[in-house]
C-alpha cells in the first residue's frame, strides 16, 4: 500500500555550439515512504447482536479496552439501539489483535479502514 | 433450585434432574458441528468483506486459536459438571460448584451455547425477549427455555465477578 511519490524535474542543457537549446530526458526521483507511515487508520467496530446479554458486552468492553465502566456502557448502549459503536481507531496490527480479542469473547466485530 | 457464592465458588444447590440435564447439556449443545449458521456465528469474519486477503489469514492463523480457546472452556465446563453424574440417587436434587477461577470458562462455555442454539433454531429477536413461553410446548420451546435459562446463569456468574 506504499505511496510512491514522484517528482519530475527537468534538466537543462544547452548546446552553443550549434545555437540551440535542448532539453534532456526528465529525471524522475521516485521518494518511497514506509507503509506504516501512509497506514490509514482502522477502526474497530462492534454490531449489534440480539444473545449477548448487555452486562456481558460491558464488561468485554471493559476487559479488552480497559474502558471504565460508564464509558463501556455507552459504547454497548449504542451498539444496542445503533446496531453498531465504533469502539476504537488507530493502527492495523493492534485492531487485529482487539478484533480477535472481541471474538474470543464471541462479540460481532470488524475492522474497517477509515476513509 | 439456589444459587450462592460460597468459599470462593459458585454454588447451585437444589438443583432439579431437570435443570441438571440442561446443565449437562452445555458442552454439547455449545458444539457448531453439522450447523453452518452456528459455524458461520461462532467465527465471524474479521471485516465486512471487503478485504479479502485478510479474511483468508484469519481463517488461517486466528480461527484455529479461537477453536481452541472455545474447546478450553467447554472441556473446564464438563469436568465440572461430572460432579453431576452418577446413578447415585439420579433423581433427588443435586448440587454443583463452580470455582471462580473458571467463572470465564463458564461464561464462554454458555455463550457458545447460547449462540449455537438460537442460530441452529433461527430464533427471531422477539422470540428470545419472550421470557414467558412455556417451555413444555415443543422442541424449540425448550430450545428457547435453554437460552433462557443459560443467560439468567450468565448474569449470575457475571454479577458474582463484578463483587
Amino acid at each position: 500500500m506504499a505511496q510512491i511519490k514522484e517528482m519530475q524535474g527537468l534538466t537543462h542543457a544547452s548546446n552553443e555550439q550549434a545555437g540551440t537549446i535542448t532539453t534532456a530526458e526528465p529525471t524522475i526521483e521516485k521518494q518511497t515512504r514506509s507503509e506504516e507511515d501512509l497506514d490509514l487508520p482502522w477502526q474497530i467496530i462492534v454490531h449489534n447482536d440480539p444473545v449477548n446479554l448487555m452486562s456481558y458486552v460491558t464488561m468485554v468492553f471493559q476487559r479488552v479496552f480497559g474502558y471504565p465502566r460508564e464509558k463501556a456502557e455507552r459504547h454497548m448502549l449504542e451498539v444496542h439501539h445503533n446496531g453498531r459503536s465504533i469502539l476504537w481507531s488507530g493502527m492495523r496490527e493492534p485492531a487485529e489483535l482487539y478484533v480477535q480479542q472481541l471474538h474470543g469473547y464471541l462479540l460481532l466485530a470488524t475492522l474497517e479502514k477509515m476513509c | 433450585m439456589e444459587i450462592c457464592r460460597r468459599k470462593g465458588a459458585i454454588e447451585i444447590s437444589e438443583l432439579d434432574p431437570f435443570l441438571a440435564e440442561l446443565l449437562r447439556q452445555i458442552p454439547g449443545s455449545a458444539n457448531p458441528a453439522g450447523a453452518t449458521t452456528a459455524e458461520q456465528r461462532l467465527f465471524s469474519p474479521p471485516t465486512n468483506g471487503k478485504e479479502t486477503e485478510l479474511c483468508a489469514e484469519w481463517k488461517t492463523y486466528v480461527e484455529p486459536e479461537l477453536r481452541r480457546l472455545f474447546q478450553t472452556a467447554t472441556e473446564t465446563v464438563a469436568t465440572d459438571l461430572e460432579q453431576l453424574n452418577g446413578n447415585e440417587k439420579s433423581f433427588a436434587n443435586r448440587t454443583l460448584r463452580i470455582p471462580a477461577k473458571h467463572s470465564d470458562a463458564w461464561l464462554s462455555a454458555l455463550n457458545q451455547a447460547r449462540l449455537v442454539i438460537v442460530a441452529k433454531n433461527n430464533f427471531t429477536e422477539n422470540e428470545l425477549n419472550d421470557h414467558f413461553r412455556s417451555p413444555i410446548g415443543s422442541r424449540r420451546d425448550l430450545s428457547l427455555f435453554q437460552v433462557n435459562f443459560y443467560g439468567f446463569l450468565q448474569e449470575f456468574i457475571l454479577r458474582e465477578l463484578e463483587d
